[in-house]
């Protein structure tokens, strides 16, 4: 059996009505990923790559790279308009934009975790923070009151969040405190694949360390896989073994994060790894 | 415009039931469907009756639908067939179905119409009961686009019920929903029985009467078929709990006209300011009273 758990092939999305000569006339040497004669934004074109059981891939780029996009097509937040996904799933195989959306759906809540940037994305502030644990874990089909409060206090825990305030709304925590709720929630249900979208950015650099070693830490614990979406090149050293460099929507640079990090071949990861150190 | 203009006098008058034979048809058609998929809230194109919305219209619709000149009807509103809702509406029929019985004996009744209770009497296979529903969706407080309601519907993702019943356990240690208790039919849909208390939930559980609900504003119809499960939502943990109405020393109130121990009970305030408790099922109440006065007499 390969250690293999994603393989993604050619994804694109191009948002718009698109021509013939979208992909030709943007792109990095471009310095564009609106194409000129339709308009279409060219959001990600072409991106490939494969990830590994307990593998960190960063994917780092400035705003407007398609980092995000990418992420959140393999999150089913968004349709690619080319491409496939395979995601590895024990001994089975999902083509994952075959599937229906019900399939999805149901791969999204129990297979996959989310972290998002603003805690507001995930997280329902309406409901304490142990209910959206618990959430999770009922959509999972866990009916059992005890043991649901159970496993989301050791959650919470896990997370360093204080047990005693699983019962408060999430509302009345800081910033980085919902940061970690928001990590809970998406480990509830042990998803083999985890998306961080600029989970740290917002946040002072004290708890963006703690988070950063508490990802690092689940990583080792769980053993389980994430992509992580940065803007933030400290972020990628810490966490990722191999890294993507993107512009403009496509994929200019890939390979181990320390290769790229002290030996950059394209002129814009230079620029971006020179002007951070 | 014609001042002196006159209906032909065959189109003048209303038909059996006030809905035209369309309509009734349309309405009966959808009944079937309702019936066919147990649970699942069946549109249907609510008809503008002469009377507001929030009045009961839906199941006025459903009724004047399936009334036939042999049937005998009964109205509850609030447990009781004299309040001011269920006498109109009886009226309305009997205005409107010429020889049509009606009656206030739940066991002589072959349709009932209520709001807000199933009668305390079993009822039976020969019977019909039709509930007037306020609110059809149960998913409605937790998702307010109805297009998305409808696929959690399809897909029978009813996790995010279950988080405010978890949230409600959390706070009061018990789950308090008084009405609008989520029940789960035949398996797969999830209902919103809004008209009744959650006493009378267990009561829909396989009932030997066909249950239909509709909602008039809503513009929906759902069954639950005789004999159907249902069953209300909880944790596997935590068992599902009927009202409880016990004094400070732990004694099941009684009814103060009946004296019984096992119905729904309303709670009073008499003129000397004291708190009494009274059957909500009005009928029920008279008839234990009869059998008490009987039983005095022999």
């Amino acid at each position: 059996m390969s250690n293999k758990i994603l393989s993604v092939r050619g994804l694109s999305r191009i948002h718009g009505e698109q021509c013939p000569l979208c992909i030709s006339s943007t792109g990095p040497e471009h310095d564009t990923n609106m194409c000129p004669h339709c308009g279409s934004v060219v959001a990600a074109h072409d991106v490939n790559f494969d990830l590994y059981r307990g593998e960190i891939l960063g994917i780092i780029g400035e705003s407007g790279s398609g980092k995000s996009s990418t992420v959140k097509m393999l999150y089913f937040d968004d349709m690619p308009t080319a491409g496939s996904a395979t995601f590895y799933d024990g001994d089975a195989q999902h083509d994952m934009f075959a599937l229906n959306a019900a399939q999805q759906r149901s791969m999204r809540n129990k297979r996959f975790g989310m972290v998002y940037q603003n805690p507001h994305l995930g997280l329902n502030f309406q409901i304490s923070a142990g209910g959206n644990i618990a959430e999770r874990l009922l959509m999972s089909d866990l009916r059992h009151y005890e043991e649901i409060r159970t496993r989301a206090g050791d959650l919470l825990v896990r997370t360093e969040v204080s047990r005693a305030r699983m019962d408060q709304n999430p509302r009345t925590f800081s910033g980085g405190m919902q940061q970690r709720v928001q990590i809970a929630k998406a480990l509830a249900t042990r998803p083999p694949l985890l998306f961080l979208d600029e989970v740290t950015t917002g946040l002072d650099l004290s708890v963006q360390a703690a988070i950063l070693d508490l990802i690092l830490e689940i990583q080792h614990e769980l053993g389980t896989a994430m992509i992580v979406v940065t803007h933030d090149l400290g972020v990628i050293r810490l966490l990722a073994g191999r890294t993507l460099v993107m512009k403009h929507g496509r994929v200019i640079e890939s390979g181990l994060t320390d290769q790229i990090l002290e030996d950059p071949q394209h002129a814009y990861t230079q620029r971006l790894v020179a002007s951070a150190l | 415009m014609n001042a002196h203009y006159e209906l032909p006098l065959e189109d003048a008058g209303y038909s059996f039931g006030f809905l035209d034979e369309y309509a009734k048809k349309e309405v009966r058609r959808c009944i079937l469907k309702a019936i066919s998929i147990p649970g699942y809230q069946t549109p249907y194109a609510s008809r503008e009756m002469p009377m507001g919305r929030g009045f009961g219209t839906g199941g006025l619709q459903l009724t004047l639908s399936l009334i036939g000149a042999d049937d005998t009807l009964k109205v509850i509103d609030q447990g009781s067939d004299d309040s001011v809702n269920a006498v109109n509406l009886r009226q309305f029929v009997q205005l409107t179905c010429p020889g049509v019985a009606v009656t206030e004996k739940t066991q002589e009744a072959t349709l009932i119409q209520s709001r807000h209770r199933i009668p305390e009497k079993m009822l039976t296979e020969q019977q019909i009961l039709v509930l007037q529903v306020p609110y059809p969706d149960a998913l409605v407080v937790v998702e307010p686009s109805e297009a998305r309601r409808k696929v959690m519907h399809g897909e029978a993702d009813y996790s995010r019920l279950l988080v405010k019943l978890y949230e409600d356990v959390v706070r009061f240690d018990e789950i308090t929903l008084s009405h609008r208790y989520p029940t789960r039919i035949n398996g797969h849909y999830v209902i919103d029985p809004s008209p009744i208390p959650r006493w009378d939930v267990p009561r829909l559980h396989h009932s030997p009467a066909l249950v239909l609900l509709g909602a008039g504003r809503e513009k929906k119809i759902y069954a639950v078929p005789p004999y159907t499960v249902a069953a209300p939502l909880v944790f596997d943990d935590i068992a599902f709990r009927v009202e409880d109405f016990r004094d400070a020393n732990g004694q099941r109130i009684a009814c103060r006209c009946c004296g019984s121990i096992v119905s729904f009970l309303d709670e009073l305030i008499d003129d000397a300011g004291r708190v009494t408790h009274q059957c909500s099922d009005s009928a029920y109440c008279e008839e234990q009273q009869e059998t008490i006065s009987a039983r005095k007499q022999a």
